[in-house]
């Protein structure tokens, strides 16, 4: 190797969950890191490095995981790692303040043969807790390196660079091992007779293979068979060792073993950690008397919900009204760069461009929401409390087959009307048991997204004006409700095989959360949602609107349309004639770009606040279009009177023939022919193919469904009325009523994922098998469920008010029936015959 | 696997009858289980019984033979069960303490 090449040296970070792992990772690496899937699973692999002098560091985040068995998808991915990719240092990052149940994976590191250094990370929260470790005697005890840190401050990193240089440079430490006691012999046996097997050698310790083989570690049997062809006799060898010493012992070799390991961690702790508050209560549980109090816990669990509610939702809402002008000032502007609009038909860059912008623009505006929900969310979950709501609801919801756990997804995608199924979906990677936490990705996409708001908003508006908040609350709660079942539904048909693990939780001590770490993953997050969502809702909106605009018109109907344009041109002329301002509309191409800045002006006066931004924008025009001002700005001139008046007239014309042809697009557009091909379907929920063409296009962004019926519901000329009493009209001439309302608001309460969560299903899934089902299957219960109540609503003559309290009361009345009665509902959970990976049992 | 589906039932049923229920047909074993201990009590843990993860993920958590447990509370509606283990605290469902064998200190 010459001076000049870098030394290449790859470390693995591995450690508990909660040990600060990834702080440390990110502290070590900087902003150099790189996340990944491990190949076919869906636990995220990072990656990152550093350059030490000569040393090119490259540094591996494993999977946090309590120990190296073959039981859990971490803990695989985790173990393959090691055993693969054989990194050259493992650093081992242990919790400071629990360093007894900490020591288990180090000793199997390092029984693994691994040059390992011990950091012990949150020293901080250590001392807090009275904690005084010996770090000489420990060093001493393990044979390795030990250092200390704190990771979120940063402390420790340095020592920890120098001591992986070291430990890079010199090469092999020899690390300590752990005595079986009465096992230990059978253990010697098999490790001599292991290593003289240079194949096994080659690949894994011996010592390690031999412990696993003594435990009956399935995985290590393949791992012996993998490397080396008659395995029988070593295999026979350790079962008949493991029978006798069970017979003798009278404990299971596998109990004995971790004995020991619990044995060895104890007695290290004992002569290593000075405990100053051994008698003394902790802080912690004096604060848990009262937050988890039997009564005061539901007390305090319903006050962090509204905080977060009025916090996020209704402030955040608040907020939106001031970031709101900057994203129409974005439109207008990106209005005015894309080629200009021509009389009738726009050029097709223009029409498609503002749509995609549109689109986002929608999304972006719940940015503000957004920040605020996901910094109260991540100090929840830093302060420890978030592991308290899990505690306190998860005999409700395991019940239903989901888990304490799925309370944080269930927040995030929007229990009370506001949130995001994406950032929910995702969060559901916490959840340890797989068959809860696939009823908890396919169950929350069910909470109302606030993008589902607007079109509950808008047909309550219409249909249900007196009993407004009734109807929010039922719409509210039903999906939760609904949540519940269909996770119970899916629990004991679909996913009764899945791979279920117990809820076995540690409630973390209480520390203040910092800012730069609320910060930072409510950034993380948000970004998460402004680039997935964002994406993929501008590339489907690009989809849908080819859906929307093609085939287009027919050649008659163009005429038609021409036609009354070239009447609208021919008045706004005679209107103009005599006029002296008449000599800035020559011809016909000026004419079109006066009506385009009339109606930029008109769009930029409607967004401006207050007199003077008001004032500057008329200036602005002015000066830009000194000609075109006065048939802008009415003043006193009768010339410019009329201009102005005329101009109006012209611009209404058109914008009432551009609506009419828009809403005949549509009628002929392909969209609108699915929507028609549908109705047989849809007819049962009296859903015509204009409410189909709207649910179809929610599915890109459920924002779309109420925009597309804004268009859908044309105003007719002259008029000025709001979507709410345009729709009311139609309505009833079209033979709709409130139940129509009830039975499209249970549709669009139970419709299947918008695009971007059933992308995020797919990501955390890792199938997409699952990624249809949770199309699929939403889709058919809502389509039942929209039909059913239209028909017998129908049949009984009830009013959509006291249909929607029917199917309330019905879902109530199955809610409890589930969650009191245990048979025959509430079947007991059959355990699974096999461990499945996640996503491969087909729904 | 069999066994513990047998398992998980037979303390379903037990289930109905209390917590404490001292029936002898669902009982999983003889000996008084974490899940039998009253808040406050402190307890030594004798065995675990079943199998595969689920004791796997106990044993990860410090449920260890010879361990010294300290119930601390229930949940509000009763399950899950708050306990202190070494120097931490773990909740840990009924159903799962019911597979822990202890021994009074």
């Amino acid at each position: 190797m010459s001076e000049t090449t870098k030394r290449r040296l790859l470390v693995a970070l591995a450690g508990q969950q909660n040990s600060g792992k990834s702080t440390l990772f990110n502290a070590l690496t900087g902003v150099r890191q790189h996340i990944a899937n491990y190949p076919g699973v869906t636990v995220d692999k990072k990656s990152g490095g550093y350059t030490d002098g000569n040393l090119r560091v490259q540094v591996v985040d494993l999977p946090g995981t309590y120990s190296l068995t073959s039981f859990s998808l971490e803990e695989r991915v985790a173990r393959s790692f090691l055993l693969d990719e054989k990194p050259d240092i493992v650093v081992n990052v242990l919790d400071a303040s629990n360093l007894r149940r900490s020591l288990y994976l180090t000793f199997q590191l390092m029984e693994m043969g691994f040059p390992v250094i011990v950091v012990l990370n949150m020293m901080d929260v250590a001392d807090r807790r009275g904690l005084e470790i010996d770090l000489r005697s420990l060093e001493n005890r393990l044979c390795v390196p030990v250092v200390t840190s704190v990771g979120r401050k940063g402390i420790g990193r340095e020592e920890l660079r120098a001591a992986i240089r070291r430990v890079g440079l010199d090469g092999q430490t020899v690390p300590a091992t752990l005595n079986y006691g009465d096992l230990e012999d059978c253990v010697v046996a098999i490790q001599s007779q292991l290593s003289d097997l240079p194949a096994v050698t080659g690949k894994v310790s011996a010592r390690w293979l031999a412990v696993k083989l003594l435990e009956g570690d399935p995985e290590a049997e393949r791992l012996l068979s993998d490397s080396f062809n008659n395995t029988r006799g070593i295999v026979d060898q350790a079962r008949a060792a493991r029978e006798s010493f069970e017979d003798s012992a009278g404990v299971s070799t596998a109990d004995h073993i971790v004995s020991c390991r619990d044995h060895l961690a104890g007695d290290i702790t004992a002569t290593c950690v000075l405990d100053h508050n051994k008698e003394k209560t902790p802080l912690t549980e004096r604060v848990d008397r009262f937050l988890l109090n039997r009564w005061l816990a539901p007390v305090f669990l319903v006050l962090t919900v509204w905080v977060i509610y009025e916090l996020s939702i209704v402030q955040g809402y608040e907020l939106t009204k001031l970031t709101w002008p900057f994203l129409a000032s974005f439109r207008n502007l990106t209005a005015d760069v894309l080629p200009a609009a021509g009389f009738l038909y726009d050029p097709q860059i223009r029409a498609m461009g503002l749509w995609l912008v549109d689109s986002a623009i929608t999304l972006l505006n719940y940015v503000p929401i957004f920040l605020i929900l996901f910094a109260l969310i991540a100090i929840l979950e830093d302060s420890g409390y978030m592991a308290r709501i899990a505690f306190i609801l998860d005999r409700i919801l395991h019940r239903f087959g989901l888990h304490g756990q799925s309370t944080l997804p269930f927040i995030l995608g929007g229990v009370f009307a506001g949130g995001c199924a994406v950032p929910g979906v995702m969060a559901t990677k916490g959840i340890p048991d797989q068959r809860a936490r696939l009823a908890t990705v396919l169950t929350v996409p069910f909470m109302n997204c606030l993008a589902k708001v607007p079109l509950y908003t808008l047909l309550i508006n219409i249909y249900f004006v007196e009993t407004k908040g009734l109807v929010l609350f039922y719409l509210s709660t039903i999906t939760v409700i609904a949540a519940l079942l269909v996770a119970k539904l899916l629990s004991v048909s679909v996913l009764r095989n899945m791979e279920t693990a117990p809820f076995v939780m540690e409630l973390p001590h209480y520390h203040p959360p910092t800012v730069t770490g609320v910060v930072r993953r409510s950034f993380d997050r948000t970004w998460l949602y402004i680039k997935k969502v964002g994406t993929v809702v501008v590339a489907v909106a690009a989809v849908v609107y080819v859906l929307l605009q093609f085939p287009g018109l027919t050649a008659e109907q163009r005429a038609h349309h021409e036609d009354r344009a070239e009447a609208a041109i021919t008045k706004f002329y005679q209107d103009m004639e005599g006029n002296a301002l008449a000599s800035a509309v020559s011809d016909q191409d000026s004419l079109v770009h006066l009506v385009n800045v009339y109606t930029s002006y008109r769009a930029e006066k409607l967004n401006a606040g207050g007199k003077e931004a008001s004032a500057a924008i008329d200036e602005a025009y002015r000066e830009e279009h000194p000609e075109f001002f006065p048939f802008l700005k009415r003043s006193k001139e009768k010339a410019s009177r009329d201009a102005a008046r005329a101009l109006k007239t012209l611009a209404n014309n058109r914008k009432t023939i551009r609506r009419e042809m828009k809403s005949e697009r549509i009628v002929n557009s392909f969209l609108g022919q699915i929507g028609r091909g549908l109705e047989p379907v849809t007819q049962f929920a009296n859903f015509d193919w204009k409410i189909n063409v709207a649910l179809l296009s929610s599915f890109a962004a459920r924002e779309s469904s109420v925009a597309t019926l804004g268009v859908l519901f044309e105003q007719a000329e002259g008029e000025n009325k709001t979507l709410e009493e345009r729709m009311g009209a139609e309505r009833k001439a079209a033979g709709y009523t409130g139940l129509t309302a009830v039975a499209v608001m249970l549709f669009f309460a139970l419709y299947p994922p918008c695009l971007a969560t059933t992308i995020m299903v797919r990501v955390q899934t890792n199938s997409y098998r699952w990624m249809g089902f949770s199309i699929v299957f939403p889709t058919i219960l809502g389509l039942t469920v929209a039909s059913l109540t239209y028909t017998i609503g129908t049949a009984l003559e009830l009013s959509g008010i006291q249909m929607m309290s029917a199917v309330y009361a019905v879902a109530l009345i199955m809610l409890l029936a589930v969650g009191f009665f245990k048979r025959p509902f509430g079947v007991a959970l059959p355990l699974p015959r096999s461990r499945k990976p996640a996503g491969e049992t087909a729904p | 696997m069999f066994g513990e589906a047998q398992g998980a039932r037979g303390m379903r049923h037990r289930h109905r009858h209390g917590w404490r229920g001292e029936t002898a047909g669902g009982k999983l074993s003889a000996a008084p289980s974490l899940n039998d201990m009253a808040p406050g009590t402190t307890c030594r843990i004798k065995r675990l019984l079943g199998q595969g993860a689920i004791r796997q993920r106990l044993l990860d958590m410090g449920f260890v033979p010879g361990a010294e447990v300290a119930v601390i509370r229930s949940a509000p509606l009763r399950d899950p069960i708050e306990v202190r283990i070494g120097g931490s605290f773990v909740t840990v469902r009924r159903e799962e303490a019911a597979r822990i064998e202890v021994t009074d200190v």
